[in-house]
């Protein structure tokens, strides 16, 4: 692959017949730019694979097209026509529809209730069961779903039968452009087949598709052309047939960052935590690390990899199927069926959704704070307020919470401050291992900094910290060692200096159905450097 | 994003001020129009009157007050009470027990009652309305085969705690302000009210967090049951009866009263001092409105509207609060 600049101008794309949708200095910006500048173009009767890493953009270009999102700045044009959706409906009218990760059918409804919702064939009122059912029938048997029956509640079929009406009735009505947001992710390999028929079917009918997934090895047998997006903006657009999954992942990255080399890994001492056999279903599975005092270990890998559920199996947030933690020098495992039994143990978890897992919103700083440990702050069951309010003023100084006082209400600190207030309760647990999730989520970058410190402080007084995180580069500047998780497998464990953004990523999608061969790839990479 | 708000630090303490404020203007208006409108209301007896009606509403609505806090709900305390107060009754009759023994009993029976009902709720995760609800009706039942179907007269054995000791005030009155203090205190200043308070706020959060949500919530509606138990007892002083029919309805009464004063069906938020103040503007009302001679539909309708109002009122004011 050429480092080309191969985005065709806008303008000469849009007066090709064949393009069906086309974009222009699409942006949006929240508080920071999430994207800027996007021009691309969609053709009728084409599969347009649109990838990239975590955070890189897709779900807001493809949220924008469908109607989801306003952009901030740039405009459409659906064959020809300006095109700037008001709301997921008004793109649906214009025959713009997308399938979401998450299903949308009412399980207690029959498959032709859910097809047909919101256009019921009634009379007076009374649903016209013979004419709904053959209507159905008729929509199923577009894209080849002949053998299910309409009359079956939704919750009785499988996930990737689920998945499909999802889709048939997204082709209710004028279906012009259709996009796929992961849509494989829940599929078996026979219904994954199935789709990739339909999605043949649809493109003889004309019907343009973006599809949006984490598996190279899907993108090269359903793809015709390859949309690279990277921090907010278009890197380049080539035919699938052109491109090997290596090219993409490195397009992905861009330039190969080899971030954090400047300052050694930290010195490691004795084993805090080690983890064996970790399993649940195939969300995690067999997964084996150990977790050594002072250092901070990076779990990286896609949204979905688990990750997540990872942390939460070792918090005993959620059952595991097997698995054991042996903590500290312990010969057997300990008990930890629910997060009392691990914060007992010295273990806590900074949860990914501060908001709804994390936070008392309405209650000030002060109870927010001391949650994990009131029995440090009182006395016989009785509350010392005079010690909690003096011991929250210190953690509040300490960890640089912008706030009028301890007595703040957290729901009006900025997320940044929120997290801040999460840390300020685990530093006062004072737990010998934390689990961060995604510590940084929507946090601006001066608070970033402090928790970057905080976190440096905590492994310097020896203390264990894993850290997921989406952001490759932050991950690398964090940690010394980053294990990569992959389809539910703890694939790979990088010491610091060994790893590159682009041997991350590929290992992020290694266990992705049949992606690039990670070892290959890597020697290629260290002769070219 | 949508939390950056422009700053305002109401704490929860002020914001229970405002309540107990707003509560106190409602009385004085009814106070007032209630005196305009009969020249015998505005007397000590009408007041001592009503002192001592309250106590076995005003501590049922203290347990309630927990209970909504971590946002569940007891519909059973009506039943509790007159089940309690069989138990008192029939200590006191067959077995001879004295008043005090007697009492224990009764609060016993509550406790018991009242953790049946959090043990349910808590190990099959099932909505404490529901469980409550059933609750309701096994109390009630076994409420009936105590007494026999039939109203025991107690008689002066019990009467004692309804009977003026000072002042015109009995001792149930200084029990249930006693029982009040004791409550807002455990609820602001103990590890338990805290857990209380975060539960009702984000019970996820709290279990994250390392603090076992189920130990507090069967504990709250023991102490629910605990406290209808003792209402129970009062309620049987006064009529010096134990009557199986008793308490029929409490649990609307009593959560009205807990929601007028300030504390959220939602859970998370709520003062015992105010519900006191709820239970009073009920009383004053109910007191009132039959000293103006207004027929009992009206009484109702009248009260019914009360408690639509004070609870709009509430809920205007916590959104104007939220955003800040």
């Amino acid at each position: 692959m050429k480092p080309a600049d191969a985005t065709p101008p806008a303008a000469t794309a849009a007066s090709t017949p064949s393009v069906l949708l086309a974009g222009s200095g699409l942006g949006k910006t929240y508080a920071t730019p999430v994207l800027a500048g996007v021009d691309f173009e969609l053709r009728a009767g084409e599969v347009l694979a649109l990838t990239g890493e975590n955070g890189a953009g897709k779900s807001t270009l493809s949220k924008i097209v469908a109607g989801l999102v306003a952009p901030t700045a740039g405009t459409m044009t659906l064959a020809g026509q300006p095109y700037a959706p008001a709301s997921r409906k008004d793109a649906e009218r214009q025959g713009v529809r997308m399938v979401m990760q998450e299903l949308s059918l009412v399980p207690t409804m029959s498959v032709a209730e859910n097809l047909l919702l919101d256009r019921l064939p009634n009379r007076f009122g009374f649903i016209r069961r013979d004419a709904l059912n053959d209507a159905a029938a008729r929509q199923m048997a577009l894209i080849g779903l002949q053998d299910i029956d309409p009359r079956m509640p939704v919750g009785q079929l499988g996930v990737g039968y689920q998945q499909m009406v999802e889709i048939a009735r997204s082709l209710v009505g004028q279906c012009r452009l259709l996009i796929l947001d992961e849509p494989t992710a829940t599929l078996t390999a026979r219904e994954t087949e199935h789709l990739f028929r339909q999605i043949a079917l649809l493109k003889q009918r004309g019907v343009g598709i973006v599809y949006i997934s984490h598996r190279l090895d899907e993108l090269q047998r359903v793809a015709d052309r390859v949309m690279v997006l990277r921090d907010g903006r278009h890197i380049d657009t080539h035919p699938m047939r052109d491109l090997t999954q290596a090219d993409i992942v490195r397009s992905m990255v861009g330039h190969d960052v080899h971030e954090g080399l400047d300052r050694d890994r930290r010195p490691a001492g004795k084993p805090a935590m080690r983890v064996r056999g970790m399993t649940r279903g195939s969300v995690v599975r067999d997964v084996d690390f150990d977790l050594h005092a002072g250092e901070v270990l990076g779990l990286a890998g896609l949204v979905g990899s688990g990750r997540t559920e990872l942390l939460r199996l070792i918090y005993g947030a959620d059952r595991k199927d097997r698995g054991e933690v042996l903590l500290g020098a312990a010969t057997t495992p300990a008990r930890i069926a629910s997060p009392v039994q691990a914060v007992r143990a010295g273990i806590g978890l900074v949860t990914e959704d501060r908001k709804s897992q994390g936070l008392l919103l309405p209650l000030p700083i002060r109870i927010n704070a001391t949650l994990a440990n009131l029995r440090a702050v009182a006395r016989g069951g009785w509350l010392r307020r005079d010690a909690e309010a003096r011991e929250v003023t210190r953690l509040r100084e300490l960890l640089r919470v912008r706030s009028d006082s301890i007595e703040q209400p957290v729901n009006q600190l900025s997320g940044g401050n929120q997290q801040k207030v999460i840390f300020a309760r685990w530093l006062h647990r004072d737990c010998d291992v934390l689990l961060l999730d995604e510590p940084t989520r929507g946090v601006d970058i001066g608070a970033r900094a402090d928790i970057y410190a905080q976190m440096d402080r905590l492994a310097a007084a020896g203390k264990a910290l894993a850290v997921v995180s989406s952001d490759l580069r932050e991950l690398m500047s964090v940690c010394d060692r980053i294990g990569v998780m992959s389809a539910g497998r703890l694939v790979r464990i990088f010491e610091r200096g060994e790893w590159t953004e682009q041997l991350l990523l590929e290992a992020a999608f290694s266990a992705y159905g049949a992606a690039a061969p990670a070892a290959p790839a890597n020697e290629r990479q260290e002769h070219a450097a | 994003m949508s939390t950056l708000k422009p700053v305002s630090t109401r704490s929860a303490v002020t914001g229970a001020i405002g309540t107990v404020a707003g509560l106190l203007v409602a009385l004085a208006l009814m106070i007032g129009f209630f005196s305009w409108q009969s020249e015998y209301f505005f007397t000590t007896d009408t007041f001592v009157t009503i002192a001592n009606d309250i106590p076995a509403v005003a501590v049922t609505a203290v347990g309630m007050t927990f209970v909504l806090i971590i946002a569940g709900i007891d519909l059973s305390v009506g039943s509790v009470m007159a089940l309690a107060a069989a138990a008192a009754g029939i200590a006191m009759l067959q077995w001879n027990w004295p008043l005090l023994p007697a009492v224990g009993l009764a609060m016993l029976t509550g406790v018991v009652v009242g953790a049946v009902n959090g043990a349910v709720t808590v190990a099959w995760r099932l909505p404490s309305f529901i469980v409550t609800l059933g609750m309701l009706e096994v109390a009630r039942g076994a409420a009936y085969i105590a007494t026999d179907s039939r109203t025991q007269y107690i008689g002066g054995k019990i009467d004692w705690l309804g009977k003026p000791m000072l002042a015109g005030l009995s001792p149930a009155f200084f029990i249930a302000i006693a029982v009040i203090v004791l409550a807002q205190v455990v609820l602001t200043r103990t590890v338990f009210g805290r857990q209380m308070i975060g539960i009702g706020t984000n019970e996820e959060a709290m279990r994250l967090a390392g603090v076992d949500p189920r130990p507090v919530k069967i504990a709250v509606f023991a102490i629910a049951g605990l406290l209808a138990g003792l209402g129970g007892v009062f309620l049987a002083s006064r009529l010096e009866a134990a009557d199986p029919n008793a308490g029929t309805g409490a649990e609307l009464v009593v959560i009205a009263s807990v929601v007028i004063g300030g504390t959220s069906l939602m859970g998370g938020r709520g003062s015992v001092v105010s519900t006191f103040f709820g239970v009073l503007v009920i009383s004053v009302l109910e007191a009132g409105l039959a000293q103006i001679g207004a027929s009992e539909p009206t009484k109702r309708i009248i009260t019914g509207c009360v408690i639509i109002v004070a609870v709009v009122l509430d809920t205007l004011r916590e959104r104007r609060k939220a955003r800040g």
